[in-house]
């Protein structure tokens, strides 16, 4: 028994290191796409305390929208355009309806209503698009799908293309963001108010812009997560879990923190990967990605109660 | 006019600390006893009882569970579900392993197991707070669901993976499993419910429920006036678990009569947490009043097209219902954040000073 805990799975994965190497790629892979539905979540979450619980409704429905227009007969590239103008419409109507009446609730009033927007964003999903899996367009948008096979050491390797484009677009997304965020007017306002709405406001900021702004970021990067995923997996509202796959992520990273959001997706998405392949497979009976990554968070939190890149709690009386 | 308390003077601290201040309240809760004990027993069809009476004192009874904790302790919980369950698979393996057990007593037991794993999650309260407890429970509710269909122990090894309720007697009178009853479900149910009722609103209004205000509203002012916010968060999570628990337990045994594992995953839990929000935090009649418009609405809602004549698919029925439910939380959230418990407390004060204004 100790033995299977802690010698065996070290020593398969000396033996066979090009299996480690395609666990670990596969790790990454869907921890870059947690990675970036926590991003969507940190952006709304800093500038507004919203934690907002719709984002994995926002990847299905950008999905969604996307893959539907296509079957509408709308070319590839158009139906982006009008996905992310309906990812806008979206911003400025959640914005509108939601969340201004609900300026200054409690946190946990607010969190309600991004689920009661996920359960209206699920019902409306389905009476226009239908229930059923549809495939991503994935060879109309450009996206490679061969894929790569190396052979590390005699063995063998393979990487897919469409993972290698989602890492890369990924990639550049996120460099997009920080340079938004760090160089143009509208990213430092954003970055204000996450640091201190009154202030923020005092020197003219807008609130409303802001808000609509930053769910509409969001909607951009659902968008993307979109795509990426839903070329792996085909689109449906199953995707929605990958949402909570994002919280675990959250909580481990910080919910302030991009960087942390990056780091904790990637930790996560190649920790449970091996845990699985290497412990709750042979072990437990498998399946265990659906609870390792909150155990994992759990645990760090009860050390670091802020998550790994969260700013300090500071408590008053 | 009909709660006008002219007249009633009280004399003590006591009566003024009373469980009833004004005697309209009293009788109205008579009236509703009432209605619950004989009325509806009595005009209620095998139909209503199924699908509106019996889940919407199961559901009442879990969210004051998840109020206790959320509402009053202010510990915000994702993990309902998973208690819920937890209870569930108790009751089942108590009545597998020991047929002669009365079962209200098994359900009133099963609580107990899942009040000791809601302690065991708790425990990282104590330094976590906020949405990140929120998903901390989230830990509870996604592995507890994954052991509930690992553990082959826990459903005696059938090949369906599922838990059948077995035909239960009590006092000679089937109570639960395909056999039995729907009134006498009912009855069982009703008894339970107003059983742990009374219990809450007495808990809340104790000591007890006086410290867990005081950990809500700031737990380090708390702490420094010399409540113990260990012992506090904990009983607080042992109460709710409890109460999380039997309502589980009443869930499968009373309602469903049969149940997957993952009858208890997140939509469950979050089905609760709504009922608690809608109806009011901090408050006992609003569990009550948001599983009505929770259970109720989705019925209403599925009989509305067909009494109008309008031809609509039972799909797309069941599409508008989770479009509506959405739509509903968030208005609900708009007109009166505090729930319609809160609603009913301004009604009642309008009725109290009417027809003045103020």
């Amino acid at each position: 028994m100790l033995n299977d805990i802690f010698i065996k799975p070290f020593v398969d994965m000396v033996e066979a290191p090009d299996f480690l190497l395609q666990v670990l790629w596969e790790g990454l892979v869907s921890g870059i796409l947690y990675a970036l539905i926590a991003l969507g979540f940190v952006l709304i979450f800093r500038s507004s305390r919203i934690f907002n619980f719709a984002q994995g409704i926002m990847v299905v429905f950008a999905a969604l929208t996307l893959v539907g227009l296509h079957e509408m007969g709308v070319p590839a590239w158009i139906s982006v355009g009008l996905t992310l103008a309906v990812m806008f419409v979206l911003a400025v109507t959640i914005e509108r309806v939601v969340l201004r009446p609900l300026v200054g609730q409690p946190d946990i009033i607010l969190f309600m209503a991004t689920i009661g927007i996920t359960l209206f964003l699920i019902g409306f999903g389905e009476i226009i698009f239908g229930g059923e899996n549809k495939v991503m367009i994935t060879e109309e948008l450009g996206i490679p799908t061969d894929s790569v096979v190396l052979e590390p050491w005699g063995g063998l390797l393979i990487l897919e293309q469409k993972d290698i484009t989602a890492v890369v677009v990924a990639a550049l997304l996120v460099g997009a963001l920080l340079l938004f965020l760090n160089k143009t007017r509208m990213g430092r306002a954003i970055r204000a108010l996450g640091d201190d709405h009154q202030a923020a406001l005092s020197v003219g900021i807008s609130l409303q812009t802001i808000w609509v702004l930053v769910w509409f970021i969001a909607g951009i990067i659902a968008l993307v997560t979109g795509i990426a995923w839903g070329a792996r997996a085909g689109v449906s509202f199953a995707l929605e879990v990958i949402a909570y796959k994002a919280l675990p992520v959250l909580m481990l990273g910080g919910l302030e923190s991009i960087t942390g959001a990056i780091i904790g997706g990637l930790m996560i998405g190649i920790l449970e990967k091996v845990f699985e392949i290497y412990w709750g497979q042979p072990l437990l009976g498998g399946n265990t990605e659906t609870w390792f990554a909150f155990v994992l968070a759990l645990i760090v939190l009860l050390f670091r109660p802020q998550g790994l890149f969260g700013e300090k709690i500071i408590e008053r009386v | 006019m009909l709660y006008r308390t002219a007249g009633q003077f009280k004399t003590s601290y006591q009566a003024d600390q009373a469980l009833f201040p004004v005697r309209q309240d009293a009788i109205l809760l008579g009236i509703i006893l009432a209605f619950a004990w004989v009325i509806f027993p009595l005009t209620a069809s095998e139909f209503t009882f199924q699908t509106l009476l019996i889940p919407i004192l199961i559901y009442s009874l879990a969210a004051m569970g998840l109020n206790i904790l959320t509402g009053y302790a202010g510990q915000l919980s994702l993990g309902t579900a998973a208690f819920m369950g937890v209870g569930a698979y108790a009751c089942y393996k108590m009545v597998t392993i020991m047929p002669w057990m009365n079962p209200v007593v098994a359900i009133l037991l099963s609580g107990v197991f899942s009040a000791g794993i809601g302690v065991a999650f708790g425990i990282p309260s104590l330094r976590i707070k906020g949405f990140y407890l929120a998903i901390a429970t989230l830990a509870a509710q996604f592995f507890l669901v994954w052991l509930f269909e690992k553990w082959a122990w826990l459903y005696n090894y059938n090949a369906s993976g599922a838990i059948q309720v077995p035909n239960l007697k009590m006092f000679g009178v089937y109570v639960a499993g395909p056999q039995a009853d729907s009134m006498v479900q009912y009855f069982v149910v009703l008894a339970i419910v107003t059983l742990m009722t009374m219990l809450c609103i007495n808990l809340t209004r104790g000591n007890l429920g006086r410290t867990w205000k005081a950990t809500r509203d700031m737990d380090i002012a708390a702490e420094l006036i010399g409540i113990n916010l260990m012992k506090s968060k904990l009983t607080a999570f042992a109460v709710s678990s409890y109460i999380v628990g039997v309502a589980g337990a009443l869930f499968v045994f009373m309602w469903r009569g049969a149940a997957e594992p993952n009858l208890f995953d997140i939509p469950l839990s979050f089905r609760v947490l709504f009922i608690a929000i809608i109806g009011g935090l901090g408050s006992i009649l609003g569990n009550y009043l948001g599983a009505i418009l929770i259970v109720g609405l989705p019925v209403v809602l599925n009989t509305l097209p067909a009494a109008f004549g309008i031809p609509v698919s039972s799909s797309m029925v069941e599409h508008l219902n989770i479009m509506i439910v959405g739509a509903l939380i968030i208005f609900f959230l708009i007109i009166e954040p505090h729930g319609l418990a809160q609603l009913w407390r301004l009604i009642r004060e309008k009725l109290i000073i009417w027809p003045f204004p103020h």
